[in-house]
């Protein structure tokens, strides 16, 4: 069992289904962190990413760049459905009590999910992985596909570039800045309510982004986005509502544990994840890497 | 207005109890279903109405209280008259050790932390095979017996002759309508007032000597307690448990029910339970889109009518007495 070729498979594999919940949890923890909304609808974001990248391949047909045009295509399209659906519906809620926040976005979960079966089906989908990524190499006698190594390089890069984007970018410190106090920040001169669909918008791309380059690792089926996001808020949870790295954190440790988490206690590694997300809400709420909220 | 005198709650039961002898197994199936969610949504309610506790997980103490009776009344031949208050208890006894964790925390992370739980229950339910059938659930949980109404029948008349899914109709809404007697003597009591004194402004509570996280701690297993009830029943007459009774969806649906009735009144949620299962069963037989429909149903809800039905509904009343009085 402790053959160690065997536990870096095993790592490997964690940190590559870490570097996917980076990139749908990320959305996540930025609407919280400026809006202070939970949004349920999240997923169902990953899921039209997923199913919307599978038309955009059939349509335009295999060749070299079909894959990479479909992801981006796909990742633009849940933008400016998320874009929408802010500006037409979601902001008239906020001011508005935390519960009407909830099942608004899960109203969007039921909308969205039931419409997603009317255009695509309940049958599975799948979606090859891109030509230029098709094959594998060996590391330490593990078999790493190209595609899995281009996803973990792939999640530290986004999360470099967001994080440079956060830190050292005006549009970035006006987010950070609303986080903190939305009024002041208005009362400066900032065009806060464009800011608030700009972050939805960026999350809604993530989201998409996400579902769209999880296509030639996972099928793609109806209740997809109903378990990516619990699995979604169980990182953020971890990580600390609205803390960036503490997403990045979060995702790395789910990763982990319930890929070791299966080795270990075969049938409940889902049970371990939930119980780290009760424990860690018990003892820290805020996070590892979260600030309590005044 | 006299019509606002009458005992509706009881007006309601009686004409409850006619149900069967309108002679369609189907309408005494729904009017079963609508009874046991009433009780699912009202206890829900004592929480979020009453106190102010957004629960994201309610459906957890819902499934330990099916999974109970279903476990006791199939695999133990435990009797019903047993089984049935230990999923109260049971739910109970979670509600009291999750909600203990829980109630230390406020808001968004509260409904997380209700939310973690009931997965974690929804897990150990998804994966135990041994015990609660993993996946597969737990069909063909029996009926309780209804040998001694037969044996009524002969001495008192109009009793006997029902189906067995019709008896337990009747013994269902008998159960729930005293567990929702007993919970609006509990709203009612200064001890519900307490509750409301905390959701109005817990801080206030708090100066004014109430121990908030212990009267929310009771309202938590309270509710918890009554909705495993809700489960228990509804484990029999659903003819089996399956875990995703307990799955976070459920919590979402019963919300929305409660949501839909109106939270601000206690006899709102049942009439959330009432109307969305109505339109459920309406709407099936056209459509298989229910969640579309009922996704619309809700943003217009949240849009256009937060006080829910009953809100909408004593709206227009005071609307309509006012201008029969002016006449």
């Amino acid at each position: 069992m402790l053959d160690p070729s065997f536990l870096f498979a095993q790592s490997l594999s964690g940190l590559t289904a870490a570097m996917f919940l980076f990139l749908i949890a990320s959305g996540l923890s930025l609407v919280f962190g400026v809006l202070r909304v939970l949004n349920f609808a999240h997923g169902t974001f990953y899921m039209l990413g997923a199913y919307s990248a599978y038309q955009i391949v059939l349509w335009i047909g295999p060749g070299p760049g079909t894959f990479w045009v479909a992801a981006l295509g796909a990742a633009l399209g849940i933008a400016v459905l998320g874009g929408l659906i802010e500006r037409l519906l979601f902001r008239h809620l906020y001011g508005k009590e935390e519960l009407y926040h909830l099942l608004f976005t899960y109203a969007l979960v039921l909308i969205l999910s039931d419409a997603a079966k009317i255009l695509w089906g309940t049958q599975q989908k799948s979606v090859s992985r891109p030509p230029g990524l098709a094959g594998a190499f060996t590391l330490f006698g593990v078999t790493v596909p190209y595609y899995n190594l281009f996803i973990l390089l792939l999640g530290p890069a986004i999360a470099l570039g967001f994080w440079f984007m956060l830190q050292r970018t005006r549009v970035g410190r006006f987010i950070r800045a609303a986080a903190l106090d939305r009024e002041t920040l208005g009362t400066l001169g900032v065009n806060v309510s464009g800011l608030y669909t700009g972050v939805f918008v960026l999350a809604s791309f993530l989201g998409g982004l996400g579902g769209a380059l999880v296509t030639p690792v996972r099928t793609i089926v109806p209740g997809m986005d109903t378990e990516i996001i619990v699995e979604a808020f169980v990182v953020v949870v971890i990580g600390g509502l609205g803390s960036f790295w503490g997403t990045f954190l979060g995702a790395l440790i789910y990763g982990q544990v319930l890929s070791f988490g299966i080795l270990l206690f075969p049938r409940f590694s889902i049970f371990s994840v939930f119980a780290l997300m009760a424990a860690v809400l018990i003892l820290r709420p805020w996070g590892l890497l979260g600030r309590p909220l005044k | 207005m006299r019509l606002r005198r009458l005992p509706w709650p009881l007006v309601v039961l009686v004409a409850a109890f006619f149900v069967p002898a309108l002679g369609s197994r189907f309408y005494t199936f729904v009017a079963n279903d609508v009874a046991i969610w009433a009780l699912f949504a009202t206890s829900l309610n004592l929480m979020v109405g009453y106190t102010g506790l957004v629960s994201f997980g309610h459906a957890a103490y819902f499934g330990i209280g099916a999974y109970t009776t279903g476990l006791l009344m199939k695999k133990a031949g435990v009797s019903f008259l047993l089984a049935f208050p230990a999923a109260g208890l049971l739910a109970g006894a979670f509600a009291l050790v999750f909600g203990f964790f829980c109630v230390r925390l406020t808001r968004i992370y509260f409904a997380m932390l209700t939310l973690a739980f009931a997965q974690i229950v929804w897990a150990i339910c998804f994966k135990w095979n041994e015990v609660t059938g993993g996946e597969q659930g737990m069909p063909e949980i029996p009926y309780p017996s209804f040998d001694w109404m037969e044996g009524l029948a002969a001495v008192v008349p109009l009793v006997g002759g029902y189906r067995t899914s019709e008896y337990f109709y009747f013994l269902t809404l008998v159960l729930v309508a005293a567990c929702l007697w007993l919970l609006h003597r509990i709203v009612d009591s200064p001890f519900g007032r307490m509750l409301t004194a905390i959701r109005e402004n817990a801080e206030r509570a708090e100066f004014i000597g109430i121990n908030v996280r212990r009267y929310e701690l009771a309202a938590f297993v309270l509710a918890g307690g009554f909705a495993g009830l809700a489960g228990g029943l509804f484990g029999i007459f659903n003819r089996g448990v399956f875990p995703d009774f307990v799955y976070w969806t459920k919590s979402s649906e019963v919300l929305i029910m409660t949501l839909l009735g109106g939270m601000g009144s206690f006899h709102g949620p049942s009439l959330g339970a009432l109307v969305l299962i109505l339109l459920n069963q309406q709407i099936v037989s056209y459509t298989e889109y229910w969640p579309l429909v009922l996704g619309t149903i809700l943003v217009v809800l949240l849009f256009g009518f937060p006080g829910g039905l009953a809100g909408a509904a004593g709206a227009l009343w005071t609307r309509a007495a006012g201008r029969f009085r002016r006449a």
